[in-house]
């Protein structure tokens, strides 16, 4: 069974670290990251970019899409999408073509700051 | 990371909202940072021994608010409280406490704290000194420091803000929608000024200066949060980060000056880049253009050239060209200069910025800029007395270094060479 390690935190104290204490949170996470990469076991994993730099669909009709995160709590994660674009016009575009095909709900497009494609898996 | 490496960056996270509640309770911001101050002091008593709070924000104020109150009534003597009942029974309190600070005063609280420190009778430099203090919980010393003034002299400085806010009567209400439309402008400009306090500093001051750079991008990120669908605040934002990426390559071993032209660019921080990248991204879709947004879009050019040949003059051009008609000023025009001596040739430029020697007479960056176009041209000697000029003007030591590495070039071999204007 594949399974999501879904990362959660407090964004502005994980912001307020200096360079220093977020490269040493960093070099521990490799040293994990690298046993389960020796074990065949590590797929993609990525950081993204603070929630200012979100932008959020919302798959009403007619879809809205608005500045910021996504904020509800009613509705729960399902599952996510790591797309290549040029810019945020695209990935807007790709979640609405996504949402036409499955509308409610929402997309939250994050940009990913950090992405490590990882071996395949075994 | 340490507990009290841990602790410290809790603490500073939670403060802008924690002072934000604090000062909504207390309407003074004396009595506010003192309650803050004491909650750090027995978080820092605390937290290692029973872990960290799940909210450390909602933690810092109640703990605050008790010690506060507490205080009031030991100076007025009446039944003092015992030191730890405060704390004893925040295990309980903490779940419903959470609830409570559901978010719903978070935006206020921040917003009121920064428009106090941005109060329209308050001088920028009071108005960045009470922002260090209050908002980013800088002490006076660090703040003395990053301004090459004595820490009395700053001390000095607060009090004197703090004391006119309290004359001008501050409102402590939430701030009306009006109000914060029109005022978030100030904000901006206030974390803007940070940023330049901290960009401007010489290679000698760099690293007592630089986290100014930092606290802004911090102080901006928050501003942002608050106002989340304002283009011009994702500008402001991205071109702070995109500034600050080239930090690590704006001064040699020596502390001198390295131009854009000639840094390493595999120096430049790709994170921060690619956070102002998406940000600009984001702004542009407002199709609603402004200021930060075009300052950060040419920041953003440069920052897309892997070479300096690579960089795209021409939009440059157009870009400053957009920001002289929104923002007329000499500065501006003198920057779009660079671009047009790129893109059209050293004479062109030197045309377009000989109507503002009027107006720069006093401005190092004129002279150094005039110099250099003047040696593209070969006029080697109108370039020397420019230079002569910029070096007397000149802000730090670095500057003057750097334009007398012009100057000795010039004496040396009298020739005109590949001179780069700019900053």
């Amino acid at each position: 069974m594949l399974y999501a390690i879904l990362c959660y935190h407090d964004e502005d104290f994980v912001g307020s670290w200096t360079r220093e204490q977020d490269a040493a949170v960093m070099q521990k996470l490799a040293v994990v990251q690298d046993g389960l990469t020796k074990q065949g076991r590590l797929g993609p994993v990525a950081r993204l970019l603070p929630t200012t730099s979100a932008t959020t669909l919302r798959k009403d009709d007619p879809p809205v899409v608005l500045d910021g995160p996504y904020a509800e709590t009613k509705e729960q994660l399902l599952g996510f999408y790591i797309v290549d674009c040029n810019n945020l016009d695209e990935a807007v575009e790709v979640a609405r073509d996504l949402g036409a095909a499955n509308p409610g709900g929402a997309y939250e497009i994050r940009p990913v700051g950090l992405f490590q494609p990882g071996g395949s898996l075994k | 990371m340490t507990d009290t490496a841990w602790i410290d960056a809790a603490l500073t996270s939670a403060r802008p909202q924690a002072v934000g509640a604090l000062l909504r309770y207390f309407r003074n911001l004396d009595t506010a940072e003192e309650a803050f101050q004491n909650a750090c002091l027995r978080a820092l008593k605390s937290w290692p021994q029973n872990g960290p709070p799940r909210d450390p924000a909602g933690w810092l104020i109640m703990v605050g608010r008790n010690a506060a109150i507490d205080e009031v009534r030991r100076s007025s003597k009446q039944q003092p409280l015992p030191e730890d009942e405060a704390i004893s029974d925040l295990g309980d309190a903490e779940a419903q406490l959470a609830e409570r600070l559901d978010g719903s005063h978070y935006r206020d609280d921040i917003l009121r704290l920064l428009f106090i420190c941005c109060h329209p009778d308050l001088p920028a430099t009071q108005q960045i000194a009470l922002a260090l203090r209050i908002v980013s919980g800088l002490t006076v010393k660090q703040i003395a420091r990053a301004f090459l003034v004595s820490e009395a002299a700053m001390e000095q400085r607060i009090t004197r803000a703090k004391a006119r806010v309290a004359d001008a009567s501050v409102p402590f209400e939430t701030p009306g929608a009006m109000e914060r439309s029109t005022r978030f402008a100030a904000v901006a400009a206030m974390i803007y000024l940070i940023f330049n306090e901290g960009y401007s500093a010489g290679g000698d001051t760099a690293d007592i200066r630089g986290p100014l750079c930092e606290e802004a991008i911090r102080l901006a990120r928050l501003l942002l949060r608050l106002f989340q669908s304002e283009p011009e605040i994702m500008g402001l934002t991205a071109l702070l980060l995109l500034q600050h990426a080239r930090a690590a390559a704006r001064f040699d071993a020596d502390g001198a000056l390295v131009l854009l032209d000639d840094q390493d660019r595999g120096l430049w921080n790709q994170k921060m880049i690619a956070e102002g990248l998406a940000l600009i991204d984001k702004a542009m879709r407002h199709r609603r253009s402004g200021p930060y947004q075009i300052q950060a879009a040419i920041a953003a050019l440069h920052a897309r050239a892997a070479r300096p040949e690579e960089t795209d003059w021409t939009q440059i051009d157009l870009l400053y060209g957009a920001l002289e008609i929104m923002q007329p000023s000499p500065v501006v025009t003198l920057n779009r200069a660079v671009a047009v001596s790129k893109v059209r040739g050293p004479q062109a430029a030197l045309d377009m910025i000989e109507p503002l020697d009027q107006r720069l007479s006093n401005y190092f960056h004129f002279f150094g800029v005039r110099g250099a176009f003047l040696m593209q041209l070969g006029r080697n000697d109108e370039a020397r007395v420019a230079f002569a000029r910029a070096i007397a003007l000149a802000n730090t030591s670095a500057e003057a270094a750097h334009i007398r590495m012009h100057l000795d070039r010039l004496m040396r071999d009298g020739a005109p060479r590949d001179a780069k204007a700019g900053k």
